[in-house]
């Protein structure tokens, strides 16, 4: 299956990644050689087998509903790019 | 005999003896970084004023009587995808460059509380990304055993860091086979244990349904000491374990008589495996029928499409697991202030951090993931390989009614030179053909040293067994251990 520079720039969007139009045609082509391959999978008779997304067979798990104490304002923001000592400081989702 | 000779659990019983501290032990391994790291290239960072602080108060435990565990003192290396606090950990990505964890993995903090000394943080690939620990920002690690081949991948520093004598025992984590195939490319052992054996709470996430912390070593009692301490629930990971951890050590048992191990012809007849590694798989099959041990052929007849099934489920996993990565709670943030489109400035800052921040092989997956993920294309790739998935760990199922225990080779080739795969995502994939069923089945996996090639590299072969069986598969490297099939070994430059 060969992906079009186009195919490529959407999924490309969805995965917010941006590439130079040069690099966007080496990974169309990259790209295309890996869905290749995986696409031997399309000869297995896969009907009626049910889907394994996980390899364990575990019932949703939940804790007693106990408060615990997780990492206080300073621990969370320590590692932040941007941050004013109380919040989170990012760029304006929409154009001023 | 010299400190770097010795197995960790022996380290640890002469520390025990008071022979000598583990500050001494510490030191020695801190010299020995210091002089050979800068050929390797196992470790992105140690703090060797912390593990001699360390050292020092588990030496006054144990000079108390505080502290009885048998690894009491020992060094340890740690792979750089699991946390510690107040210690950098990077995942070899520029993303997480500068990131430092508020919190620490549980099993590391489980062998810190088992007195290990942590020496530092070994090498990667990206994100824990490849077979070769080239992709890492720090650079890539060189084989011990030749310096122009790779030490494997992702884990390539924590096996690296064993062949070279500079630490006695490693962490790794293996979501395709990261700890078993550096392990058989470096010349150790390297166990993965069950899916949900060992909690992954603190394990920078890759693909959830596959990821696993492992252990590496020279020895088998090493690694049945360090699952006793590294197995067990944690309320932290709702996926690990409720079930009893067994004392490994303390069962470890090296008679074969009635062992059935299923031998995986199809494996061993596959076309891209090196002849060498052919003729080790036999080795191992003849000592093990000369121990006592029931030979029979096994077949797993889907597992020829555990690659790719593996290559759309991790990926799919991964695009998931990596949005978090956006430039705004922690990582890198690119600076698009003075960009010339400003409709959407946070989407551009997002995209733009994520771009500069992720190296090719990430990106290349996280696409991968997102194509097999998106509408229209859901059902034919990520879909189907988790109904492929299925069968592949029904192959799995039928074949240990008939075995205890599995035989086939570790990789299809002995350590391959740097540069040589890098570039070519879906050769380095292949590379992956023995390693991955075990991780979409959530079996323990591990690798065993079987000698050398003719050129004098490190081969592998891997023994598989059903779910929670870890103790059969070091059972099985204990009794070829002691028939020394297999000796603990340094590369011959690091002796």
């Amino acid at each position: 299956m060969s992906l079009t520079a186009d195919e490529v720039a959407k999924v490309a969007k969805l995965a917010r990644l941006t590439f130079e139009s040069e690099e966007l045609e080496k990974f169309a082509g990259q790209l295309g050689k890996i869905v290749d391959f995986v696409d031997q999978l399309s000869e297995v008779d896969t009907e009626g087998v049910e889907e394994m997304a996980h390899p364990l067979d575990v019932d949703s798990v939940v804790r007693p509903d106990v408060v615990t104490e997780g990492l206080s304002r300073d621990e969370s923001l320590a590692n932040s790019p941007s941050h004013d000592g109380e919040h989170f400081l990012v760029p304006p989702v929409m154009a001023r | 005999m010299s400190i770097e000779n010795l197995s960790a659990v022996e380290i640890g019983r002469q520390i025990a003896a008071g022979k000598v501290s583990s500050v001494e032990v510490v030191k020695h391994f801190l010299n020995r970084i210091e002089t050979f790291d800068n050929s390797v290239g196992a470790y992105v960072h140690v703090d060797g004023d912390r593990a001699i602080d360390r050292a020092t108060s588990v030496d006054r435990d144990i000079k108390a009587g505080k502290v009885r565990a048998p690894l009491a003192g020992v060094p340890v290396a740690i792979k750089d995808v699991l946390c510690t606090s107040g210690v950098p950990t990077t995942c070899g990505s520029r993303m997480l460059e500068n990131f430092v964890p508020p919190y620490t993995a549980t099993c590391v903090s489980k062998l810190e509380n088992a007195s290990l000394v942590v020496l530092g943080k070994t090498n990667m690939d990206e994100f824990a990304m490849g077979g070769s620990t080239e992709t890492s920002c720090h650079g890539l690690t060189r084989n011990p055993w030749d310096p122009e081949r790779t030490a494997g991948g992702s884990s390539g520093g924590a096996a690296a860091c064993l062949a070279a004598g500079m630490a006695p025992l490693s962490i790794g984590t293996d979501t395709g086979g990261s700890v078993r195939q550096p392990a058989a490319m470096c010349g150790v052992l390297g166990l993965k244990p069950t899916y949900g054996r060992v909690s992954r709470y603190g394990l920078v996430a890759f693909a959830s349904s596959l990821d696993q912390v492992g252990a590496l070593g020279h020895s088998v009692e090493d690694l049945a000491a360090v699952m006793e301490i590294l197995a067990g629930h944690d309320p932290k990971d709702t996926t690990s374990l409720k079930t009893d951890v067994p004392a490994y050590r303390g069962l470890l048992e090296q008679d074969l008589k009635g062992v059935k191990v299923g031998l995986l012809r199809d494996q061993i007849d596959h076309s891209s495996l090196d002849p060498e590694i052919a003729a080790a798989v036999d080795r191992t099959r003849q000592q093990l029928e000369a121990l006592g041990a029931t030979i029979s052929e096994v077949e797993l007849p889907y597992t020829k499409y555990a690659v790719p099934t593996y290559y759309l489920v991790a990926p799919s996993e991964a695009s998931g697991n990596l949005s978090r990565y956006d430039g705004v709670h922690y990582g890198y943030r690119a600076d698009t202030s003075h960009s010339s489109d400003q409709t959407a400035p946070l989407d551009a800052m997002i995209s733009a951090s994520r771009s500069e921040g992720f190296g090719p092989e990430v990106k290349r997956r996280i696409m991968l993931g997102t194509f097999a993920l998106s509408s229209g294309y859901y059902d034919a790739y990520y879909k189907k390989a988790l109904k492929v998935r299925r069968l592949i760990a029904g192959d799995y199922q039928r074949a240990f009614e008939e075995a205890d225990v599995l035989l086939g080779p570790m990789t299809p080739s002995p350590a391959f030179r740097l540069g040589e795969k890098v570039n070519d995502p879906v050769k380095m994939y292949l590379e992956d053909a023995f390693s991955v069923g075990a991780n979409l089945a959530g079996l323990p996996g591990l690798s065993v040293p079987a000698g050398l090639t003719e050129s004098g590299l490190p081969i592998g072969v891997q023994l598989q067994a059903p779910v929670l069986q870890e103790q059969r598969l070091l059972n099985v490297a204990r009794s070829l251990e002691q028939a020394e099939f297999f000796k603990p070994a340094l590369a011959p430059k690091y002796c």
